[in-house]
């Protein structure tokens, strides 16, 4: 029997793209994949590092892309920023089908792993079009306009050519709470920050001393507007929940009290 | 700003304006080159919902509920007693322009009674639209309502600014019309939709000769009729909707079911359920008509002129037509793909890619995503056996009722006693 390897990788798509380099490179048989912060359950199975290396990621990269579709690239790279765990293996298995076959898989969907691919793309998708209309910006008193979000996957990049287009004439912050990373478009160009959140008051969506009056009154008349749009005789709450995910509301203005 | 008054507006006129169901931001071209604010050239965005389960993609309200006319179906009529306000152009501006900036719309769609005359209003809706362009360098969705009777100028002016422009004919029937709204003529409300139609014809050919001709109504034009107010039928409705469809190149016929506002002898009685399932079906039937490439006769006609309200059109169809089935998932063209129950315009571009690489089966099926409790008793394919070799158009129905849960079940169960 082969011995089993498992990777580490630092958890960027490059990184990724490496992995799979090795993989060929080195010819080895490997059973899981691993981003930094998940460990490797695999008892039987040599556990290694892989160094990113970007030519060795273009290299794979451009491979792959003499065989397939826009599709299939756009599917790939949006099923890595899925995070899922194991998403890293079967993006390994879909690059092993099509280097095998020589040719785009894309449209065979009765193959478990492109299906997969496409679902998990889709559901990344999905949540990329969800955070461009929950996301809701609140104006500082130095004149930003400020969000925070926390997308189940990671959806920041894929957003950031929508935002950039649509408000740019503003300067504006996106910032990922769970991942610590965000994006600020300074009225030239967007660009990718961290910022030091010690404490809580800290993030300006908590706290509203970092807003002047009027940013409140236009929350309330949103608000307002919301609640009287609402046709009473035709309440569906069960519609509403399937649109509105209970855990989007915490993005939602309107959907939260009048209180403060 | 005065907040407080504006808030108070806001509520009055916002509250005016929900009974118009149109929420579409999408099928613009105003992409946002020149650093402005905004663009439209993608899909349309859904911000929320309200807890009816309507989209909120715009913010929608009339620049005034005051009306000259007293039309029965409308809560803004002149008889009614409600409290009255009239949004000032620049507030109508500032509030679209706050709101957008926060990502709370996608843009506005601004309605209006009508004060002193047709032409009047109008010019003040477009000196919002004109204000948004120009004065603010907005690129986001104007929905503009073309007010019945306004002047081909107005109208010609009002597609420069605006994305969609709309007239809602709001009765299916003329005969309707006449009883609920006596004082409008019918071709008051076909005649701005003709200068519309005829002006978006008129651009897309000096377009391809001069490139900066401007644009008009790059979103198109919609209407709406209300259902359940007159007592016509599903095939009256449809075949009013398909005549817009056809001749006046609507991008969008929207249904909305009946919401009884105040007593009238001429409508239904306060109180009355809106028929909420009727709509759903009619939206079904309507989208059947514009992507799976039925006919209206195909699905209502003289001797089915209304719609079945325990299945869906589609699979209402194929029990009436059981000599087209069964189909042949691995062979049959597109076009017959798209008739079979449970297979939806997603599934069918799917089944289309994966029969490349093999044979499909059930299993597959199921995976892909296809409605299979009411697909598989209209489908052969990979898999042995073919579910309805023996069983008859009746069977069929109620094995698929049997084995599913509707989500309006509930409201029609009583009337289920005839199988």
């Amino acid at each position: 029997m082969l011995p089993t390897t498992s990777l580490n990788y630092d958890g960027t798509f490059n990184g990724l793209l490496t992995c799979i380099f090795t993989n060929y490179e080195e010819k080895l048989k490997i059973t899981s994949i691993n981003p930094p912060d998940i460990k490797n359950g695999d008892l039987f199975s040599e556990s290694r590092e892989v160094i990113t290396d970007t030519s060795k990621a273009q290299r794979v990269w451009k491979a792959f892309k003499r065989y397939v579709s826009n599709k299939s690239l756009k599917a790939v790279y949006y099923a890595y920023l899925s995070e899922n765990p194991g998403i890293e293996l079967e993006i390994l298995k879909y690059f092993q089908h099509t280097f095998q076959h020589k040719k785009c898989i894309h449209g065979d969907f009765a193959n478990l792993n492109v299906l997969q691919i496409s679902q998990t793309a889709k559901k990344v998708g999905r949540e990329k079009h969800r955070m461009e209309a929950f996301v809701r910006f609140q104006l500082t008193k130095d004149n930003i306009y400020f969000a925070t979000i926390e997308p189940d996957f990671n959806v920041l990049p894929l957003i950031k050519k929508h935002f950039t287009s649509r408000y740019s004439d503003q300067q504006w912050i996106i910032y990922d709470t769970r991942r610590k990373f965000g994006l600020y478009y300074d009225l030239q160009k967007t660009k990718v920050i961290c910022i030091d959140f010690s404490e809580k008051k800290d993030v300006p969506a908590e706290n509203k001393n970092f807003f002047g009056n009027t940013e409140l009154e236009y929350q309330k008349l949103w608000q307002n507007y919301f609640k009287a749009t609402t046709i009473k005789s035709r309440i569906n709450t069960r519609l509403h929940n399937q649109h509105v995910p209970k855990r989007y509301w915490k993005y939602l203005i309107e959907k939260n009290s009048l209180s403060n | 700003m005065m907040f407080d008054r504006i808030k108070e507006k806001l509520e009055i006129l916002a509250d005016a304006a929900k009974y118009d169901v149109s929420c579409s931001s999408s099928g613009s071209k105003r992409s946002n080159k020149n650093k402005g604010l905004g663009n439209s050239d993608g899909m349309g965005i859904c911000h929320s919902y309200t807890e009816d389960g309507r989209c909120v993609s715009l913010l929608k309200i009339l620049l005034t509920n005051h009306c000259i006319f007293d039309c029965a179906y409308c809560v803004t009529r002149r008889s009614n007693d409600i409290q009255r306000a009239a949004f000032k152009v620049q507030e109508v501006v500032d509030l679209t322009i706050n709101f957008y900036r926060r990502n709370y719309i996608e843009g506005l769609f601004l309605s209006s009674g009508i004060f002193k005359d047709p032409d009047f209003t109008m010019e003040r809706l477009i000196q919002v639209a004109k204000k948004l362009r120009l004065e603010e360098n907005f690129n986001g969705y104007i929905h503009l309502k073309s007010i019945p009777g306004t002047s081909d100028e107005l109208m010609r002016e009002a597609g420069l600014y605006a994305d969609r422009l709309s007239v809602n004919i709001e009765i299916p029937t003329i005969s309707g019309l006449k009883k609920l709204a006596p004082e409008k003529d019918h071709s008051d409300f076909i005649k701005p939709m003709e200068k519309v139609k005829n002006e978006i014809i008129q651009y897309k050919s000096e377009k391809k000769i001069i490139k900066s001709t401007p644009i008009y109504a790059p979103a198109g034009q919609s209407t709406q009729m209300i259902v359940g107010a007159t007592g016509e039928s599903d095939r009256e409705v449809m075949l009013s909707a398909n005549h817009y469809y056809k001749n006046y190149n609507m991008k969008r016929v929207y249904y909305s079911g009946y919401v009884p506002i105040r007593s009238d002898p001429r409508l239904p009685s306060m109180g009355s359920q809106v028929p909420l399932l009727r709509e759903n079906r009619l939206y079904q039937t309507d989208w059947l008509m514009r992507f799976y490439g039925f006919k209206v006769e195909e699905l209502l006609n003289q001797e089915f002129p209304n719609l079945d309200i325990e299945v869906d059109p589609k699979l209402s169809w194929a029990l009436r037509n059981p000599q087209h089935f069964p189909i042949d998932i691995n062979r049959a063209e597109k076009e017959i793909l798209m008739r079979i129950p449970g297979v939806g315009l997603k599934s069918v571009s799917k089944i289309l890619d994966a029969r490349k690489y093999r044979k499909l089966n059930y299993g597959h099926l199921k995976a892909i995503g296809v409605a299979f409790n009411r697909a598989r008793y209209f489908i052969i394919c990979d898999s042995r056996g073919w579910e309805s070799s023996d069983l008859d158009s009746g069977k069929i129905k109620s094995l698929i009722l049997r084995n599913s849960v509707g989500k309006f079940r509930k409201e029609y169960t009583s009337q289920l006693s005839l199988f």
